[in-house]
């Protein structure tokens, strides 16, 4: 009985997984195939790649988004951490609302919010407000994992630098971010991660001429799934994949239930 | 005048009363522990001298100045926490210096004077180690060490031996006496552990419920308990409660239930009638098979109907013939014998009127 349950679990798990990942399996293996339709496999080419870095509206899409991304991720790091280490420092009810409702809230609606925010202001949509709606949607996340890494130091040695001669400023800098650090590192790249693929946001706060990788797939698509398309998915998975594993390391909480802590 | 005055100094959480009204005067050069149950503020209060903490009402004087403005870190006093608290990131030689580059000590003068903290402790060779490499033990003496660099004028210590297995207590206790000798700093001890308490200290204030219930030298707290609580917390004590029945000559009589009149010396004017008590220590009674028909203040008969055999002396606990249970302790040094009693033999009990203590209730 108790066998049959495993066999059961593990077939479900299969179909589940394969839904999951055998879309992307096809995708990369698709980007090396030599044939301009996604229907059969030819033989094996790097010509998609090559056609990839000759292509300047897909390289200044690429720019762009790591301009993006790199902004976003300095910004939101630095505001979601302090988010973080207020949300465990005073725990007052309303601070973690504040931080992170924009987490759950649709990304649709954030996107047409920020849109109508900016128009409101009369702000030039471009590269500074894609940026500017990143850094909003990113410091909740930062902050999440931020804080769960404060959850794991001891409480007194905030009080033992103080006691020591530190300032709160200098127990803050030579104490406590020391020891958050691996959390400050995982939310960073987390919001680099967000920033470099994220599509609806971008979509509603980009305005005319701005273009990011995510944008740039979904026009080329617009037309037809070419292998260009399979090539640039498949290096944008393959960044986001690293990034999320140097952050897994750097912050095992994250992705595992057991709390550690060095 | 003190280094350290506490003046109707008290902390509240919410409803609850931490530290209540407490006055304290702590002179320099001073081993002042604050001793009591958890839950009794002991630690409130130090955190209050610390600066972790401000005092709802009242004052905490150091050297005749209010210390309410001052932060943490402005505060001539360090701290050794329960926990340590070292920085797991830095080497045990990083943390001796932190305090001293807090306090932007020169560069070339920090690893001496890193060598000679850490020579004070015997961790000499240790500084390249991190925390998580070294002992209990060792982590305790690194806190020390660290505590100490600056060359505060008092120490706070939070139950720093807690951690530490028996053994290992003692030893630390006893190089806490030389460390505190040899530096002449001030140390306030925080602890729940009588025993040590009574070794270490110079002075004691024995803490109950925020209250501060008695200061005195180890010697006169274990001899002359001023309340019921003092007289139980500390060592093992028997209470005996009742009415004064008379008093002769610096001799009061009390009427306890269950044990019959008990004589008391105490130069103390209490009124008949008045409710009253003895503490009286296990070893202040003699126990005995027959005490033969010597004339005693006080003397009860009964039967053993308990023992404890500590190694070095054995605890009775005796029934009397009244009811009561009364402790007796005997030293267990007669050559060629282990114990005197057995459970079920029958005992006399006698003491001296000046072995027991008057509290008034």
């Amino acid at each position: 009985m108790r066998k049959r349950r495993i066999t059961l679990a593990k077939v479900a798990a299969a179909f589940g997984y394969a839904f999951l990942y055998l879309p992307l399996v096809i995708v990369v293996v698709y980007s090396f195939n030599d044939s301009r339709l996604n229907a059969e496999w030819v033989g094996f080419t790097l010509n998609w790649y090559r056609t990839l870095f000759a292509d300047d509206d897909m390289l200044v899409a690429a720019r762009n988004s790591l301009v993006i991304g790199l902004c976003a991720s300095a910004v939101s790091t630095v505001l979601g951490t302090m988010a973080g280490f207020a949300m465990h420092r005073w725990k007052t009810r309303v601070l973690p609302i504040l931080v992170l409702t924009p987490i759950a809230i649709p990304e649709i609606l954030v996107g047409v919010s920020l849109l109508i925010f900016f128009v409101l202001l009369n702000f030039t949509l471009g590269l500074v407000s894609v940026a500017i709606a990143h850094i909003a949607f990113c410091i909740g996340f930062v902050a999440i994992v931020v804080r769960a890494r404060m959850a794991g130091m001891d409480e007194s040695l905030t009080e033992a630098a103080r006691d020591c001669g530190a300032t709160p400023w200098q127990a803050f800098r030579y104490v406590t971010l020391p020891l958050i650090m691996p959390g400050v590192i995982a939310g960073a790249l987390m919001a680099f991660t967000l920033s470099i693929d994220d599509f609806v946001i971008t979509f509603f706060t980009a305005g005319a001429g701005t273009v990011t990788l995510p944008l740039q797939i979904y026009s080329m698509i617009k037309i037809a799934v070419t292998p260009e398309v399979n090539a640039v998915s498949t290096l944008l998975m393959l960044l986001t994949l690293l990034l999320i594993v140097i952050a897994s390391r750097l912050s095992p909480s994250l992705l595992r239930s057991q709390e550690s802590t060095p | 005048m003190p280094l350290l005055e506490l003046r109707q100094v008290t902390r509240r959480f919410g409803d609850f009363t931490a530290v209540d009204h407490v006055d304290l005067a702590i002179d320099a050069g001073e081993f002042f522990t604050l001793l009591g149950p958890s839950g009794c503020g002991k630690t409130t209060l130090l955190r209050m001298i610390a600066g972790f903490e401000q005092p709802d009402e009242g004052q905490v004087l150091l050297d005749g100045v209010d210390l309410a403005d001052s932060p943490p870190e402005a505060r001539p006093v360090r701290t050794v926490f329960q926990s340590y608290a070292l920085f797991p990131h830095m080497s045990v030689e990083g943390n001796v210096a932190f305090p001293l580059q807090m306090a932007k000590t020169p560069a070339r003068e920090i690893p001496k004077r890193v060598a000679e903290a850490l020579e004070d402790v015997r961790l000499t060779g240790f500084g390249r180690r991190y925390p998580h490499e070294l002992s209990g033990g060792q982590r305790q003496r690194v806190a020390i060490a660290r505590a100490l660099v600056t060359h505060p004028t008092m120490l706070l210590l939070d139950e720093p031996l807690a951690a530490l297995d028996a053994k290992l207590r003692e030893e630390m206790q006893i190089e806490l006496i030389n460390l505190q000798k040899q530096a002449g700093i001030t140390f306030v001890y925080v602890t729940h552990d009588q025993t040590e308490a009574l070794a270490l200290s110079h002075r004691i204030a024995v803490m109950n419920r925020g209250n501060v219930e008695q200061v005195d030298e180890p010697s006169k707290v274990y001899r002359f308990p001023k309340s019921r609580f003092v007289a139980d917390f500390i060592g093992q004590c028997n209470l005996f409660s009742g009415t004064v029945a008379a008093r002769d000559g610096g001799i009061v009589s009390i009427a306890v239930d269950a044990l019959g009149t008990v004589r008391v010396a105490t130069p103390s004017t209490i009124a008949p009638g008045t409710r009253a008590s003895i503490a009286l220590r296990p070893e202040q009674i003699r126990i005995g098979a027959s005490q033969g028909d010597t004339a005693s203040d006080n003397r009860f008969r009964g039967t053993v109907s308990d023992l404890l055999y500590m190694g070095d002396v054995t605890v009775y606990r005796v029934r009397t013939d009244g009811g009561a249970e009364v402790e007796a302790l005997l030293a267990n040094s007669q050559t060629g014998r282990a114990k005197f009693f057995e459970p079920g033999d029958a005992v006399e009990m006698d003491w001296p009127a000046a072995a027991g203590h008057f509290i008034e209730d």
